[in-house]
C-alpha cells in the first residue's frame, strides 16, 4: 500500500500549495490536502503544517488556528509518534498547541524577513534529519516576521539536555555569529524537535528548496530522512 | 452581565521590539522624559456570569487557553459590573 502525505489547509495557509508541489511532483509521493475542519488522519504517513498566515495571525500568529477542529487530530496522531513538520506558520502553530516547547516574538530588529539563510544541523536525532551530518551546513529560504524563537533558560537547558535543538542560525562556513541569528532567537534557534524526536517545527522553509533551478535543493535531505525511516515511494 | 477587561503584555524579561521602536520615535518627537515603553493587548469581555468571581473565573480561562501565552505573556484582568 502506497503511503501518504497529508498537508494541513487553514484559512490563511499560503505555503500548502508550496508543500503539495514539493511532495507530490518531487518527491513523487501520494499527497493529499486536508482541511482544517477535517479529523480523520488514518490513511496520513506524514503530516505537514504548511507556512502562511493562518487566520491572519489575529491575536498571537497560530493562536487560533490551534483550535481548529484538525487539530485535536493532529496532536494524537504526533504523540503516538507519527512524523509531524510544522514549518514557519506550521512551526508557530506547534507552539502553541504545546506540542513543541517555547513561543515566538517578533523579529528583534522588526522587520519581515524574506531570503536565503544558512542553518547548520545540530542534531540527526530526529525522524527528517537522518539524512544529515552534524555540523552540516543548509541553504534555505526564510519568510517571516515572527520567527524570534523564545524559550525561558530552563527550557533551553531541558532543550540542550534532550538534544531537542535541530538547527541554529550560522553562516555559510557554519559559524554562528550575531549577524546570522537575523530575527534574534534564543541561542540562534531555527528548529526545535520534540523528546521523542517525531515532530519537528522550524521557521525556514524546506518546501521550498527543493529544485536546483529555484536556487537550492537542500530540502529535499528533510524528506529523504522522513522517507527512508518510513519507507516511502 | 459583566465586562471583564483583560491586559496582555509581554513578560517584564523580554524584549519589546514594538515598544522599544516607539520609544525611539517619541524621543524623536522631544518626549525624552518617557524613560520605557511597553506594548501589550487590552481585551473585552462581556460575561455572562451569576457573580463576579465566576466571571473572574471565566476570564481567567480564557487568558490562560488562548488570550495570553505564559511562555512570553503575563495577563491582568479586571472586572466590572455593567
Amino acid at each position: 500500500m502506497s503511503k501518504k502525505i497529508g498537508v494541513i489547509v487553514f484559512p490563511g495557509s499560503n505555503c500548502d500549495h508550496d508543500a503539495y508541489h514539493a511532495m507530490k511532483h518531487v518527491m513523487n509521493a501520494e499527497t493529499k490536502f486536508l482541511w482544517h475542519k477535517d479529523t480523520d488522519l488514518s490513511d496520513i504517513d506524514l503530516l505537514i503544517v504548511p507556512g502562511g498566515f493562518s487566520y491572519g495571525d489575529y491575536l498571537r500568529s497560530g493562536a487560533i488556528a490551534r483550535f481548529s477542529p484538525i487539530m485535536n487530530s493532529v496532536v494524537e496522531y504526533a504523540q503516538k509518534g507519527n512524523p509531524v513538520l510544522g514549518i514557519c506558520n506550521g512551526f508557530q502553530i506547534l507552539l502553541e498547541s504545546s506540542l513543541l516547547p517555547g513561543a515566538m516574538l517578533h523579529n528583534e530588529k522588526l522587520r519581515f524577513v524574506c531570503k536565503n539563510v544558512h542553518i547548520r544541523v545540530e542534531s540527526t536525532r530526529s525522524l527528517f534529519t537522518g539524512a544529515m551530518q552534524k555540523g552540516q551546513v543548509i541553504n534555505i529560504p526564510v519568510s517571516h516576521g515572527e520567527g524570534n524563537y523564545f524559550i525561558d533558560e530552563d527550557g533551553l537547558a531541558s532543550l540542550e539536555e534532550n538534544d531537542q535543538i535541530a538547527f541554529r542560525y550560522c553562516d555559510e562556513e557554519g559559524n554562528l555569529t550575531v549577524e546570522s541569528n537575523f530575527n534574534g532567537s534564543v541561542s540562534a534557534i531555527a528548529g526545535v524537535t520534540n523528546k521523542p524526536g517525531n515532530v519537528l517545527g522550524m521557521m525556514p522553509h524546506p518546501e521550498r528548496a527543493m529544485e536546483k533551478v529555484l536556487g537550492s535543493d537542500d530540502g529535499k535531505l528533510f524528506f529523504d530522512s522522513v522517507f527512508d525511516r518510513l519507507e516511502i515511494a | 452581565m459583566y465586562k471583564a477587561i483583560v491586559n496582555v503584555t509581554l513578560r517584564k524579561s523580554i524584549l519589546d521590539p514594538k515598544g522599544k521602536a516607539t520609544h525611539h520615535a517619541l524621543q524623536n518627537l522631544g518626549l525624552t522624559d518617557i524613560n520605557n515603553v511597553r506594548i501589550g493587548k487590552l481585551i473585552e469581555l462581556d460575561i455572562d456570569a451569576s457573580s463576579k468571581d465566576e466571571a473572574q473565573k471565566i476570564a481567567d480561562t480564557a487568558c490562560s487557553q488562548l488570550l495570553a501565552n505564559e511562555v512570553m505573556e503575563d495577563y491582568t484582568i479586571q472586572i466590572e459590573k455593567q
